[in-house]
Order: C-alpha cells, then structure tokens, then sequence
C-alpha cells in the first residue's frame, strides 16, 4: 500500500514541479505534513545531501525521500515515479509536437507558473530557516545563533563574484568543518 | 555494445559527473554528446534544453529522455532515462543509510548543523537567481506576490498554485501579445 502512495505521490510532483530540482522542494514540504515519512528537520537534511552528492537535484531529493518513506524499494520507487510523467510528455512532444516551445499556450503557461514557483520555493526556503536556525528549548523557539551568523556569513561571501562562482560542493564541505570545528 | 548500452552508459556517466542538475549539466551533456559521441549538434542540445524547461519534471532528465527518442525511439528514451537516474539512486541509498546509522554521532551532528546553515545561504541565492529570472514585468510581480502570501499565511497546497497561475499565465499571455500585436500596426 505504501508503495501505490509512493507512486502516486511522486508521480504528482513530477507533473507539478516545473521547473526542475529546486521547484520539488515545497512539494516535498507538503510531503512532510501530510505524512510521517520524514520530519521537516531531516528534509533540511535531505536538502544539503542531495546538493553535495552528483545527480540532478531533484531526483536525488525524490530518492532520498522515498528511502525515509519505504526503505531501498520506497528510494527506486520514488525516484522512477518522479521521472514517469515528464518521461510519457517528453516522448509525446518528441512525436507529435514541433516547435512546442513555440507554442502560444505553452508560453503563457510558464508566464504565469514561473513566478509562482518561485514564490513557493521562497516559502520553503523560511520554513527550512525556522527549522535550521532556531531550536525550541523549552518550549521557547530560540534563534542559534553561531548557525546564523555562519548563514549570513556564507551568504555575503556568496556576493563576491569569484567565490559566488565556486562549486556548491566547496562550500557545503566548507560549513561541515566549521560545525565540527566550532561543535555548533 | 549496442546503441542502448551506449545510451545508458553515456547518460550514467553524465549522472555521476554532474552536482546540482539544471543548467549546471549543460557543459557535461556539449561535451560528452556533441564533442565525444557526436550524437547531437551544439544547436539541438539547445533546443531540447528549451523543451526540458518547458515540460513537467528534472529539466536534466528530460533532456536525457529526449536525447534518447531522437537516437533509438521510445526504449532509448526510456533507456537514457533509467541511465541517467541510476547513479543518484545508488549513492542517495548508500548515504541514506550511512546517515540513519551516524545521525546520533556527535562529530556528524555537528557537521550538519554546519551544513544546514550554509544550505540556507545558497537556498537564498537560488530564489534571488530565480526571482530574476522569472519576474520580469507586473503580472509576474503579482503572482510571485499572491503565491508567497497565499502559501505562506493560509498553506495553499503547492498542485493548486501551479494549476491557478498557469492559467491566468495563458489568459494574461494572450492580453500581453494582443497589445504587442496592436502596438506593432
């Protein structure tokens, strides 16, 4: 049973999520509500693996995800259902469709979904904030603050146009020194 | 080997090579399938990038799905496709399992709080890279604006905004050509 969802799960995000890796990230988060696959803590997790191992970002989130959900079949799973709706499109447009790029309807389309998605991915990216930032202690939420300021950090020196250039990789190695070093 | 075996092992080599997906794999799919296996022009890769933006799902993989189609029909799509998810299914399996071992490990805890807070730095790059990308007059403005709120403060569920602005995206593309149309007689 939890497969049949896995499928149909994924197989929505793969037809909703335009737009490529980044856009599966509020999908993901609705994911996390919805059901008790992962925690929102372990998608900020999911997050940082996904963008410092090789692979589209996407599918390795959709993978990662399902391996959370379902074990090693719940990652295959995940990961074949992201891919099958735009896999059935592709070959469709291949077939029939020349110049679908083109298209008037097909323009006016990504017109109006481009700036919504990004709109959600904003959404998500707050939401990862308040769960990498702030911890509860208490019951009291708490800003961390060394993570914050290693955040502000990282995001000015972001700005500097040869270091912006560097691989993501670099940088996600970079903080895991700085937490082992300073024991965030 | 086959044309499928090549298919399948040019796109898993790509997989493993590449970080991040997207536009990022543009320099490794021109080399590999426009300089190595000459299986594509420089302008056709370009095309199918269009095409991989425009369609639902991992722009990278699309382009791979399409690739595929054009070389040996819909089994090398099919092929080009699996090679090209291959690589990520097995080293994401292989990670998720170290992590759930070593996730109460003081050393990795430690390393991903670190982590954490440098993916929110790049997190903001990305919507700012994006932002720019996508908003590019008032309407677009709107929608960006209307969705944060709307997700934001009352949960609107992620299918439902996509299906809302993609077709307002077609009735205000249509008003937006008809006045440029108007404009150019």
């Amino acid at each position: 049973m939890i497969y049949l969802i896995l499928f149909y799960e994924f197989c929505k995000i793969g037809l909703f999520a335009l737009g490529g890796g980044p856009a599966t990230l509020p999908f993901l988060m609705d994911l996390a509500d919805k059901y008790d696959w992962y925690t929102k803590e372990q998608l900020a997790d999911l997050v940082a693996v996904s963008q410092s191992t090789p692979g589209p970002l996407g599918i390795n989130m959709a993978t990662f995800a399902g391996y959370h959900a379902a074990g090693i079949l719940g990652a295959i799973l995940a990961s074949l259902s992201l891919v099958f709706p735009s896999l059935v499109i592709i070959i469709l447009v291949a077939k029939f469709l020349n110049n679908f790029n083109e298209k008037p309807v097909v323009k006016g389309i990504f017109y109006g979904i481009r700036p919504a998605v990004t709109g959600l991915i904003a959404v998500s990216v707050i939401n990862l904030f308040e769960i990498s930032l702030f911890d509860e202690v208490n019951g009291l939420t708490k800003l961390n603050v060394p993570v914050a300021i290693l955040t502000v950090v990282v995001f000015f020196l972001l700005q500097i146009k040869q270091l912006g250039k560097l691989h993501p990789g670099v940088w996600l190695l970079a903080g895991a020194a700085a937490g082992i070093l300073f024991r965030l | 080997m086959g044309i499928l075996g090549e298919l399948f092992f040019a796109f898993a080599k790509i997989g493993v090579l590449t970080f991040g997906g997207g536009l990022t794999m543009l320099p490794m799919l021109k080399h590999e399938l426009v300089e190595q296996k000459k299986w594509v022009t420089e302008d056709e890769i370009l095309d199918y990038y269009a095409v991989g933006q425009c369609t639902p799902g991992i722009i990278a993989v699309n382009v791979s799905t399409f690739i595929g189609y054009k070389k040996a029909g819909i089994i090398g799509a099919v092929i080009s496709t699996l090679g090209m998810i291959t690589p990520s299914v097995v080293i994401i399996t292989v990670i998720a399992g170290i992590l759930t071992t070593f996730m109460n490990n003081v050393w990795v805890a430690s390393a991903l709080m670190g982590i954490r807070g440098v993916v929110c730095a790049l997190l903001v790059q990305t919507v700012i890279t994006l932002a720019k990308k996508s908003i590019e007059d008032y309407f677009c403005a709107f929608i960006f604006i209307g969705v944060f709120v709307a997700s934001f403060l009352f949960s609107l569920p992620s299918v439902v905004a996509v299906i809302i602005t993609g077709l307002l995206g077609i009735f205000m593309y249509k008003i937006k050509e008809k006045k440029r149309k108007g404009r150019e007689k």
